[in-house]
């Protein structure tokens, strides 16, 4: 119920993106991100037809980093 | 893409360190997620983890917490008035008094599946002359879709039964009811909505660590590690592990259009009881979609487990589905006795997935 799938943003038609999920292309609507700036390319979490929140790459790599460091230095100390 | 999170040998790791952090003291950390059920479940978490550290599932699935009563109304209003309800698969075939809505839809009534509440607000516009209800359940993560379809205004031959429940409420109330938890896993898909900023004040009040968690293995490990560390530091915060789709503030178009929508009420939960706060009732501006004024739908209450069922104690963390006498034999997937069994988020249902308890249903 309360899944949500990332999904990339293949095409924007005002409120509507086409997103591609993990190979099939569905309808998401853009309504509740209308303020994260959504482009064509950019991976979203869709939740009942709904695009919820933009996934931020980045972030995702930098947090890894992080950890990768922790786990290095266990190794390592 | 983040395929970087399900990497062995930091999960190993992680695992290892949580161990360090915790010390050798019972470490009790729920989540309340059905999604992170499944995650920690599917990929043998619990295995991974020290004796003392235990991860418990709470009530995180909207589908198991549905009180029976509202099955027993949608289902009367669907045979007895001809109206046509749609609601999400997980739904049909929990238990009311008076059967489910899938038993219902076997007796003729006109009941459909959706996969989000624009579909069915396109089957009201198609079909006009039919009356449609929207069985709309879920926490904050569906909630938003439920007020921007409120907002923009439906057709009038369109109306909600507005389930919607709130997951800080519910996180509150156990922790007043003085549930063993040591910290919380908060649930990553709701945060997206809500964000981490929301359950400061829980953490602050309660002295509970908490950490939002993505869905992969990595995440849930570091969430579980953060918590431990926090303990071993003596600190009570919320560390936002799943920041690549989780802010401070959450999503604020989705938080104005749920607060523009909705009141906060109270609510039933099956299993649990009446939760203050927890419960979302739309706004006096938007009555006419209100189903329950629509059809003179009362207050239904009846949140009772059926005859033998556990699954009150499954949702509150105190009881694991395999403990329940009923489980594998007489309640399974294909016939599910509780609510707890029946969405795919279910705890038990999980727990049946993954169990070589699967064998036992087939013994004679
Ligand atoms: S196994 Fe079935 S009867 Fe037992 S608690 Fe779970 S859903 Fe209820």
């Amino acid at each position: 119920m309360c899944l949500a799938v990332p999904g990339r943003v293949t095409k924007i038609e005002g409120e509507k993106a086409e997103v591609d999920i993990g190979g099939i292309r569905r309808e998401a609507s853009l309504e509740l991100v209308s303020d994260q700036g959504v482009k064509i390319g950019d991976y979203v979490l869709i939740h009942t037809g709904y695009a919820i929140t933009k996934l931020d790459e980045a972030e995702a790599i930098e947090i890894l980093k992080a950890w990768r460091d922790v786990a290095r230095a266990e190794l390592e100390g | 893409m983040f395929s970087k999170y399900r990497d062995r040998d930091l999960v190993k790791k992680a695992a290892e360190r949580i161990a360090e952090a915790a010390d050798g003291d019972p470490l009790r950390i729920m989540h309340v997620c059905g999604t992170h059920e499944w995650a920690i479940t599917h990929n043998g978490l619990r295995d991974l983890l020290p004796e003392n550290v235990q991860v418990v599932a709470g009530p995180g699935c909207p589908v198991c917490v549905t009180p029976g009563g509202e099955i027993d109304a949608l289902c009367s209003l669907a045979l007895e008035r001809g109206v046509a309800v749609t609601t999400f698969g997980d739904v049909l075939r929990v238990p009311g008094r008076k059967g489910s809505l899938a038993e219902a839809k076997a007796s003729g009534a006109d009941i459909r599946v959706v996969y989000g509440i624009s579909d069915a607000i396109r089957m009201a516009r198609q079909e006009t002359a039919r009356d449609f209800v929207h069985f709309a359940i879920g926490f904050e993560t569906t909630a938003p879709t439920t007020a921007v379809e409120v907002i923009k205004g439906p057709p009038s031959n369109f109306s909600i039964f507005a389930s919607h429940k709130l997951i800080p409420p519910a996180m509150e109330y156990l922790l007043q009811s003085g549930a063993s938890i040591d910290g919380f896993i908060c649930p990553g898909h709701v945060s997206t909505i809500i964000g981490s900023d929301a359950y400061k004040d829980l953490a602050a009040r309660y002295a509970k660590p908490m950490a939002v968690a993505g869905f992969e293995p990595l995440d849930i490990m570091l969430a579980i590690l953060n918590i431990a560390l926090q303990r071993k530091r003596g600190i009570a915060e919320v560390y936002n592990e799943y920041a690549r789709a989780v802010r401070g503030p959450g999503n604020t178009v989705a938080l104005r259009a749920m607060e523009k929508a909705f009141k906060v009420t109270d609510a039933d939960w099956r299993g649990i009881g009446t939760i203050p706060g927890s419960g979302l009732g739309l706004r006096e501006e938007y009555a006419k979609y209100d189903a329950a004024g629509k059809y003179g739908i009362a207050a239904v209450g009846w949140d009772r487990m059926p005859e033998g069922c556990s699954c009150g104690e499954v949702l509150l963390g105190t009881l694991r589905p395999e403990q329940c006498p009923l489980f594998g034999r007489d309640c399974t997937p294909e016939r599910p006795v509780g609510p707890c069994m029946v969405s795919i988020e279910g705890t038990c249902a999980i727990a049946f997935k993954y169990s070589d308890h699967r064998l036992r249903s087939l013994r004679p």
